[in-house]
């Protein structure tokens, strides 16, 4: 059975490769790599994967899957500039993708137990764009 | 690594299959057989599939968004599906007909890195069909 839980989380970023020149991050990455940065309302949708327990019913205790997407993932990033305040953004360009992947990082070391896994992170930097990762290289 | 982007555009259609009577047209699509046609905003999600390459993306948003405003938005927003698209000539335009259109326009010497991975299109916020693209 799968599970999936909403959160939601507003940061800034920038989109630029710090090792190449001005023309050619505007070229790759057009608007989003306006130096000072801009921001969206990201959206995280949580995918786990899992059977009942017999006992409560339960594929994941939501109560603890709240407070673990709040500490790995809303209170470090919501209201933050990820290139300067979120690792590993100041070497890794922050994409979607790269957000989603890094999202991915913190909330599987978490979730993996017996009988139990995480499936996919979809992430919405707008309604109008998303990705979904289920941890493939 | 999916990524999916969200596209509208905006056409008309009738549903009338010359197969039938005007009965069973009449019957089978109900109102969307009225005889002067009627129009849908529709959603179209893109999904294409691969790895991030050295800018941290699997595909370039302008890349993507220029293929499908030439193939689809451009060709299809504010047209008369019955009438003004050449892929469906003959074909009855449901939104099944118009995502297989859809799909093989894209897929059609795809021109990306990353793979067509599916196409998804909502009539109305309760009609959605979804062709994954082999």
């Amino acid at each position: 059975m799968l599970l999936t839980r909403k959160a939601e989380f507003s940061a800034s970023h920038v989109c630029a490769n710090p090792s190449w020149t001005e023309e050619r991050n505007r070229a790759v990455y057009g608007a989003n790599a306006n130096p000072n940065g801009h921001g969206h309302n990201y959206v995280l949708e949580v995918t786990i994967e899992g059977e009942p327990d017999p006992v409560t019913g339960m594929v994941f205790d939501l109560r603890e899957l709240k407070e673990i997407l709040n500490e790995e993932v809303v209170e470090p990033m919501d209201h933050r500039f990820l290139n300067r305040e979120v690792a590993p953004f100041a070497s890794v360009v922050p994409t979607t993708e790269n957000v989603a992947i890094e999202i991915w990082k913190r909330l599987a070391r978490r979730i993996g137990r017996d009988g139990v896994k995480l499936r996919n992170v979809r992430l919405y930097e707008t309604s109008d764009l998303f990705v979904d990762y289920g941890g493939e290289a | 690594m999916k990524l999916t982007r969200r596209y509208r555009f905006s056409a008309s259609h009738r549903l009338d299959t010359p197969a039938l009577s005007v009965e069973q047209n009449r019957k089978l699509y109900g109102k969307c057989n009225n005889p002067y046609g009627h129009g849908h905003d529709y959603v179209l999600d893109v999904t294409v599939a691969g790895s991030p390459d050295e800018s941290g993306q699997i595909v370039r948003r302008e890349a993507l968004d220029t293929l499908v405003e030439e193939r689809v938005l451009a060709r299809f927003d504010h047209r008369n599906l019955n009438a003004d698209i050449e892929e469906l000539r003959g074909v009855v335009p449901t939104t099944e007909s118009l995502a297989v259109a859809i799909e093989k326009t894209l897929a059609a010497g795809w021109p990306l890195p990353a793979k067509l991975d599916r196409v998804r299109i909502s009539e109305t916020e309760r009609n959605i069909f979804e062709l994954e693209s082999k």
